[in-house]
């Protein structure tokens, strides 16, 4: 089959997200025997090209336009769907980044083909590639294969897929995209970066989360310090959120963000189903919690039972000489 | 100003899901089903834009008959009309059928806008409203944490990675709305009343003008293989000693056993 992967660039830089659906495009290639494009669009990202190529593009589609300077689902609707036409592709690949969600149905619906949202694994049997994907947050997997000979498109979650080393000298392909200013209907005015350029709970590979057991929003800087140190996001449960102790973007769980980090420190957070839900497929759980009867150690690989504003301190400190002795 | 608003009836997030033996069917027999939560905020943008600019709401959804309690709510909190599409042809429909359902039924409508909830809770594919906009050749903004509207255009705040995305649109547009956006009312006691004497108007595949080869499992794209349960976590250790000490262990467990730090 041969793969498009649609690369998100934000300010010239890929995303590494969109490296592991590179990645993951250049396997499925290989595996069904065929092979896989990249399709990037900006404004000066010519250079992007060289970078997918080691990742596995044996082509890149470039729309280097002042056009695609600012994202526009239309205009980048309208510009992945012809590179989809021009590569002769079967399948679209990108990741479920705020933008590959946006992005992908309007590209998925325009060629009028099935989507796969936040696909978690795939294999291939007998040259048909099967996909694993949560629903309910992860309370349970649905396990699907195209019906034969059709496109079709998926997006894959961030931070699950690695980022391969499949080096090509991509042949670089200016993308007649034919997008005029009359397509763009809706487009980014402005980015608004979230205060103190705090790492998003989605993106991190560690996550340090308050829950109800904060107490209120002031303390949420000793999570923040571990944070810090830990190159960590600070995340939270939903009854912190909706006390109004921090900002939804912060949230894990069913009504928040679904995360797999490779740590999830849980403090103060009992473990609703709905928080569970959210951050089981974690690597490894770390539970800190006065009631040791919290359903958080059920699914924690360490747990301490304790109050977390004796805990996080001391954790805290603990980390600091450990990074002291390097 | 009128507005459509998309609405789900879907499993609660209590749900616990469970697997029928044979594996291709989920057993929420148990489950409690409600307004999908990110269509509350729908409901209630679209409710606070009438109130300020006059208008209709009408609110959609593609279900069986129980799918009316969530449209009774819909009407309850304020909206003025409601719309059932039902029919077994639609039993099995992905996203991309849904979508083009809605689609019919909306052409049916005169609206300046159409709302939504970011994504439904269960399938959370997060298709439904893109797909909308693509099939009513109208732009679409998801994630919506913050809407105003100025005459035939809107400008909007959308979640992203670390921060948030100001997008400016012309109308009509698919808006799919993220918590944040306002706080949904409950319905008055008098709302529910009322809403009992609301239309809810329902249309047939027929009536749409829609049939198996558009909609339904017969049209969907993808194959179901099996449902599956995530896998159990291996049993966990809670530490133990004073609280410095088991400070220390975990540290010690993280870097040198876990590796994670």
């Amino acid at each position: 089959m041969n793969v498009l992967v649609f690369a998100e660039q934000r300010s010239g830089k890929l995303k590494k997200a969109s490296l592991e659906a590179m990645s993951a495009g250049r396997a499925i290639a290989d595996q069904t025997g065929g092979s896989a494009a990249a399709v990037v669009l900006g404004q000066s990202i010519g250079s992007l090209a060289e970078e997918l190529g080691k990742v596995g593009a044996e082509k890149v589609f470039v729309g280097d336009d002042g056009i695609f300077e600012q994202y526009s689902s239309d205009a980048y609707g309208l510009a992945v769907a012809k590179a989809f036409g021009a590569f002769g592709a079967d399948v679209l690949l990108m990741s479920a980044t705020a933008m590959g969600k946006d992005l992908a149905p309007r590209v998925t619906g325009r060629l009028d083909m099935g989507l796969l949202s936040d696909v978690t694994g795939y294999t291939v049997e007998g040259g048909a590639v099967v996909f694993t994907r949560p629903i309910f947050s992860g309370k349970a997997f649905a396990t699907l294969t195209p019906k034969a000979g059709k496109p079709f498109g998926v997006t894959l979650r961030p931070n699950v897929f690695p980022v391969g080393d499949a080096a090509k000298t991509p042949e670089v392909v200016p993308l007649e995209h034919g997008v005029t200013s009359g397509d763009v209907k809706a487009v980014v005015e402005q980015i608004l970066a979230a205060e103190g350029g705090m790492l998003d709970v989605a993106e991190a590979d560690v996550i340090i989360s308050g829950g109800r057991g904060m107490k209120g929003p002031e303390n949420y800087k000793i999570l923040e310090e571990l944070a810090g140190l830990l190159g960590a996001a600070v995340g939270a449960s939903r009854a912190a959120v909706d006390a109004g102790w921090i900002d939804h973007a912060h949230q894990v769980g069913q009504t928040g963000k679904v995360v797999s980090p490779s740590l999830y420190i849980a403090c103060g957070i009992s473990g609703a189903i709905q928080h569970l839900a959210g951050m089981s497929s974690s690597k490894v759980i770390v539970a800190v919690n006065k009631d040791p009867e919290a359903p958080i150690f059920k699914v924690a690989n360490y747990g301490i039972v304790g109050d977390l504003f004796e805990v996080v301190p001391l954790l805290t400190q603990a980390v600091k000489e450990l990074k002291a002795q390097g | 100003m009128n507005i459509l608003v998309c609405v789900k009836h879907v499993p609660d997030t209590e749900t616990r899901v469970k697997i029928a033996p044979d594996g291709l069917h989920l057993d929420l027999s148990e489950a409690n089903f409600v307004m999908n939560p990110y269509d509350e905020y729908a409901v209630e943008e679209a409710l606070q834009l009438k109130e300020k600019l006059g208008g209709e709401v009408t609110v959609l959804t593609v279900g069986g008959d129980d799918a009316t309690k969530t449209l009774r709510q819909a009407l309850a909190m304020g909206a003025d009309k409601s719309v059932l599409i039902s029919d077994a042809a639609f039993e099995g429909n992905d996203a991309m059928a849904t979508a083009k359902t809605l689609a019919a039924a909306a052409k049916k409508q005169s609206f300046d806008l159409v709302l939504a909830g970011k994504h439904g809770v269960g399938e959370d594919n997060q298709q439904v409203g893109s797909l909308l906009a693509q099939f009513l050749d109208i732009p679409a903004v998801t994630v919506v944490t913050k809407l105003e509207l100025d005459g035939t255009n809107a400008k909007c705040t959308r979640e992203i990675e670390g921060g948030a995305e100001v997008v400016k649109t012309s109308l009509p547009a698919v808006f799919t709305c993220q918590k944040g956006l306002n706080e949904p009312r409950y319905p008055s006691l008098k709302g529910i009343m009322q809403a009992k004497k609301k239309e809810v108007t329902t249309y047939s595949a027929a009536d749409l003008g829609l049939d198996g080869s558009s909609v339904g499992a017969g049209a969907a794209a993808f194959e179901l293989k099996k449902y599956e349960l995530p896998p159990p976590r291996p049993a966990g250790r809670v530490l133990s000693g004073e609280i410095p000490d088991q400070v220390k262990e975990l540290v010690q467990l993280l870097h040198e056993e876990a590796k994670v730090i």
